[in-house]
């Protein structure tokens, strides 16, 4: 039987406020454990929380963003659960009256367009980090555990989508063109890595054609693009085959292995949580003012969908455009266009050689040695013919290295192409005082010669001289 | 007269006039401390390094002419559900037992920066959960009026101190009548503000959307005094109320002539202890003698206020006690997994009040009973306040007794939670509208002890409640000491 997959996905993400959620303490990524850490967010006695405003403007910018309903009256909730990183063993989150609800996000996959409806947007706090020595870093059969508080209370949004998507594929995509999103309103910066932003899942499977639903079964932990893909893809695969078989789906919380390449259930503990929701009586509800909420509308950037078609009128190629700006190149590309550059030319080195300079060394495009001016410069060196493909090359890693600007690592590395006619013109006569024989051979017809002379010339000239004017020069001599 | 003896306003003045200093002041209520403490157990913590410093630093500011405010040099106790920087702090709890906290309450900050001297922490029932102080991990604090007798609670060990002058005034934290309830079983001022003008941040919640901070001192005057310092804005508290203050002492000399006070049909009948109900009666007639205006007026939803309450305030409780699960701070018992842990800890940690309205409150706040008991409860809680808004149309202040009867003997309602849960039906209703409430000492029943009167007003209606409250304490001429707090008594 043919199966079609029900999926809805929940996103956490982290948002890049300089404060936390609820208290005053920083977000920065990397400190030593415990030391971004106050009263608040080690729920130490009496401390009570203060919303962070911006964190909430945030979240209305990314609702309005996916076509979300602003809610005009919000609330935050207590759900209570007792875990050990989970400083006050309730979180704050938000229950009934998110601060976003009903939008949608189109995102393209093989299929062709999916409209993947969105629930809700809301806002809460993360909670601490556990690392459990021993046993293989597995809670139940860890030695101990160290528990790192600086991720408490970081403000967390979540965006619950509809279960509207039906592959891996459309999967990936969602989460891509949502990461997207969010780097554009730079709210985050979704470094999955770091774990700004992470996926949960529900997956369903149903006879193709039918309209009901099947057994749902929650897939967590899974921490970038591709773990989403594969987790998606191997539980799909699972529960076709229990299916097939005859046997019946439980409805259960599911944990993706990464090493493993597989789904594991989750302890029955955790799934029969009651989370004892009620309105946090230490925050006045959330009133979001009308003005304020256009205010953000207006102030909302160039959304991808948009930037995409803005840069395929540019002249870049539709494919091109999609990764300029999953890659976060929006910066470096505007800029390097701003500034002169060719767009199809400047879209080709950030699409090819420095994507692949970035899948190399793992960096981020901020992290980049090369700005905008320098993508410029480069591209016009090569259009204005001081630097051949193969030389630009070169110099985009001595730029990437930190060596300099395009024109100081071109003259450093000593790259920059001989282009003055008169002097190569000197080359080109000595070369063809040397070879008379070749000469007669292509005025009798041996055109492919020329591509020999060509060498030669290139050969005395230590490879700077621009190929294309040698060989003008060489056919206007021999004709 | 022994500095002990005297209100805050008097003793500030003589401050002042050089008759004594912050340190003589100091020793003063040290030595009252000393005569009756080991009959009382009203301190858990007396904090002598800091408050002699702190004394010490008053005077040097004084002589110096740097005067903070009428809290300059005063001793001043609070109860040990607020934390203290350097001072442990546990809640009357063994769950923080040896817990010594990395900062200062705003209360204390304010108490502080006013120059005043914080003597030590006050006993409590554990995590202010009770009207006795019977439910404290660290022993019962006794009534200074008859030591056989509690001196009611939560806040029971703040009213004893104030009583006995063991501090010239103190901090008391009302969810339910803890601060008015006590200090009317010890014969003192207490005083529960407008819910948001005093910030919570610092107090270890009970139930956060009753919980507020308040004095409790010898005369309606010093509870204004108190007031003025710890009340005001705080960004550190988000239910912090940030209008203007309510101007609290501009009227307290204007009498009651012309003023419409309302008695509380459902609050004046039966339950009420005879002695109780006669020293309300004459105050009342010394009222109307003055000048005003008494009516009754009904408030229908107060039959269901109490179990609002008791719903409310622990399921609140549930989740702000959740914290305390041996894993960050206080003690810790093992077990072989981390639920272990925290289940074995707590058993061990909480007592039995604190347990069952732990367990009360998760019951009504889960899946299937949330609507027929919490959001019931917050039906009737909107029904207590508009109850009250309507009777604000017709009157200015409501009166009832504070509680029902006087002080009880010592375990007389220890086994009987409902019974104990009846100490609170006068003073409930304004923890579920947030409106502000003063417990005033009216006289002594037959027995001896102490009757508490009960002012109300409005939100934000201090100024009005102070004026009415000036002059029931004038009008009773209330002005009683417990025999323990004399000198005779410490022989």
């Amino acid at each position: 039987m043919t199966y079609e997959a029900v999926i809805g996905i929940e996103t956490h993400v982290e948002l890049q406020t300089n404060s936390k959620m609820f208290c005053g303490c920083p977000t920065d990524f990397g400190a030593e454990p415990n030391t971004n850490v106050c009263p608040v967010c080690l729920g130490l006695p009496g401390a009570l929380p203060v919303p962070n405003e911006r964190a909430i403007e945030w979240t209305v910018a990314l609702g309005l963003a996916l076509g979300c309903e602003v809610s005009q009256h919000s609330l935050f909730h207590r759900k209570n659960y007792f875990y050990a990183d989970l400083p006050k063993n309730y979180q704050i989150s938000q229950y009934d009256l998110p601060l976003c609800i009903g939008g949608h996000l189109e995102v393209e996959a093989d299929a062709g367009t999916r409209r993947v409806g969105i629930t809700r947007v809301h806002l809460e706090e993360d909670t601490g980090k556990s690392t459990h020595l021993g046993g293989g870093g597995r809670i139940h059969d860890a030695e101990g555990a160290l528990i790192d508080f600086n991720r408490s209370g970081i403000p967390l949004m979540e965006v619950v989508t509809e279960p509207d998507i039906r592959t891996p594929e459309e999967a990936r995509a969602y989460a891509q063109e949502l990461r997207s999103i969010v780097l554009a309103l730079g709210i985050s910066d979704a470094r999955l890595e770091e774990g700004s932003l992470r996926f949960d899942a529900n997956v369903s499977l149903r006879p193709k054609g039918d309209e009901e639903l099947g057994v749902k079964v929650e897939v967590k932990n899974m921490n970038s693009l591709r773990s989403l893909q594969r987790a998606l893809a191997f539980e799909i695969e699972r529960q076709a085959a229990r299916l097939e078989k005859g046997e019946a789906i439980a409805q259960e919380t599911r944990h993706w292995d990464e090493e493993a390449g597989r789904t594991e259930p989750g302890r029955s503990k955790e799934e029969s949580s009651d989370y004892r929701y009620f309105p946090e009586p230490d925050l006045v509800p959330i009133h979001t003012n009308p003005e304020a909420v256009e205010r953000i509308r207006s102030a909302l950037p160039e959304l991808p969908a948009l930037r995409r078609a803005r840069y395929v009128e540019l002249g870049v190629e539709p494919a091109a455009a999609v990764t300029l700006v999953m890659n976060d190149f929006a910066g470096l590309f505007d800029g390097a266009v701003a500034a002169g550059a060719d767009a199809r030319a400047a879209a080709n080195w950030l699409t090819g050689e420095i994507t692949a300079h970035l899948n190399r060394t793992g960096e981020s495009p901020v992290d980049l040695a090369i700005d905008a001016a320098g993508l410029a410069e480069l591209v016009g060196m090569i259009e204005d013919g001081d630097l051949s493909a193969t030389a630009a090359k070169d110099v985009l890693n001595g730029v990437l290295a930190g060596e300099g600007s395009p024109r100081q690592v071109a003259t450093s590395r000593d790259l920059i192409q001989i282009s003055d006619e008169s002097a190569i013109g000197a080359e080109v006569d000595a070369v063809l005082d040397a070879h008379s024989d070749e000469v007669e051979r292509i005025r009798g017809g041996e055109d492919r010669l020329i591509g020999f002379l060509v060498g030669q010339v290139m050969k005395a000239t230590g490879g700077k001289a621009d190929p294309r004017l040698v060989d003008r020069l060489i056919r206007e001599r021999v004709s | 007269m022994d500095p002990a003896d005297l209100s805050i306003a008097e003793a500030g003045a003589r401050l002042r006039s050089g008759d004594f200093t912050a340190v003589d002041l100091l020793a003063a209520v040290r030595r009252r401390a000393s005569m009756t403490e080991a009959i009382l157990h009203a301190y858990l913590t007396i904090d002598a390094d800091g408050a002699t410093a702190a004394a010490e630093a008053a005077d040097a500011a004084l002589s110096r002419g740097e005067d903070r405010g009428l809290l300059h040099g005063i001793p001043i106790a609070v109860k040990d559900n607020m934390v203290t920087r350097g001072v442990e702090t546990t809640c009357s709890s063994r769950i923080l037992s040896g817990y010594v906290p990395p900062y200062d309450a705003t209360v204390v900050e304010r108490l502080k920066a006013g120059g005043a001297v914080i003597v030590g922490k006050t006993n409590l029932d554990e995590f202010a959960m009770g009207s006795s102080t019977e439910n404290s991990a660290y022993g019962t604090s006794r009534n200074p009026w008859d030591p056989d007798r509690v001196p009611g609670g939560s806040s029971g060990g703040s009213a004893a101190v104030v009583a006995v002058g063991s501090a010239l005034g103190a901090l008391g934290s009302d969810t339910g009548g803890s601060i008015r309830q006590p200090a009317s079983l010890c014969g003192v001022v207490g005083m529960k503000p407008t819910y948001g003008l005093v910030s919570r941040y610092g107090l270890i919640a009970f139930a956060s959307s009753l919980d507020q901070i308040g004095p409790i001192t010898r005369t309606v005057g010093d509870s204004v005094i108190v007031f003025e310092a710890i009340a005001g804005h705080d960004p550190s508290d988000a239910t912090s109320y940030r209008g203007d203050l309510p101007d609290a002492r501009a009227d307290l000399e204007k009498g009651v002539k012309g003023l419409r006070i309302g008695i509380v049909r459902e609050l004046s009948g039966d339950g009420i202890q005879p002695g109780v109900a006669a020293a309300f009666q004459e105050t009342l007639d010394r009222l109307r003698d003055a000048g005003a205006e008494v009516r009754e007026v009904s408030l229908p939803s107060t039959e269901y206020a109490l179990s609002a309450y008791y719903l409310i305030a622990p399921a609140e409780c549930s989740a702000n006690l959740a914290r305390f699960d041996g894993v960050r701070y206080g003690p810790r018992i093992d077990g072989a997994s981390v639920e272990e842990m925290m289940s074995a800890t707590r058993r061990d940690g909480f007592g039995p009040e604190v347990t069952r309205r732990i367990l009360l409150g998760t019951y009504a706040l889960s899946a299937g009973y949330f609507d027929a008991f919490y959001g019931q409860a917050q039906k009737v809680r909107t029904l207590v306040s508009e109850d009250f808004k309507e009777a604000y149309a017709e009157v200015d202040v409501l009166v009832t007794p504070t509680s029902p009867t006087t002080a009880f003997a010592v375990g007389e309602r220890a086994d009987d939670p409902l019974a104990m849960y009846l100490s609170d039906i006068c003073t409930i209703p304004s923890n579920l509208s947030g409106d502000p409430a003063i417990s005033v000492p009216v006289g002594l029943d037959d027995d001896g002890l102490p009757v508490g009167f009960q002012v109300l007003a409005p939100a934000l209606g201090e100024g009005v409640m102070f004026r009415v409250a000036a002059e029931v304490e004038r009008l009773s001429g209330f002005d009683g000491r417990p025999a323990l707090a004399s000198s005779e008594g410490a022989a």
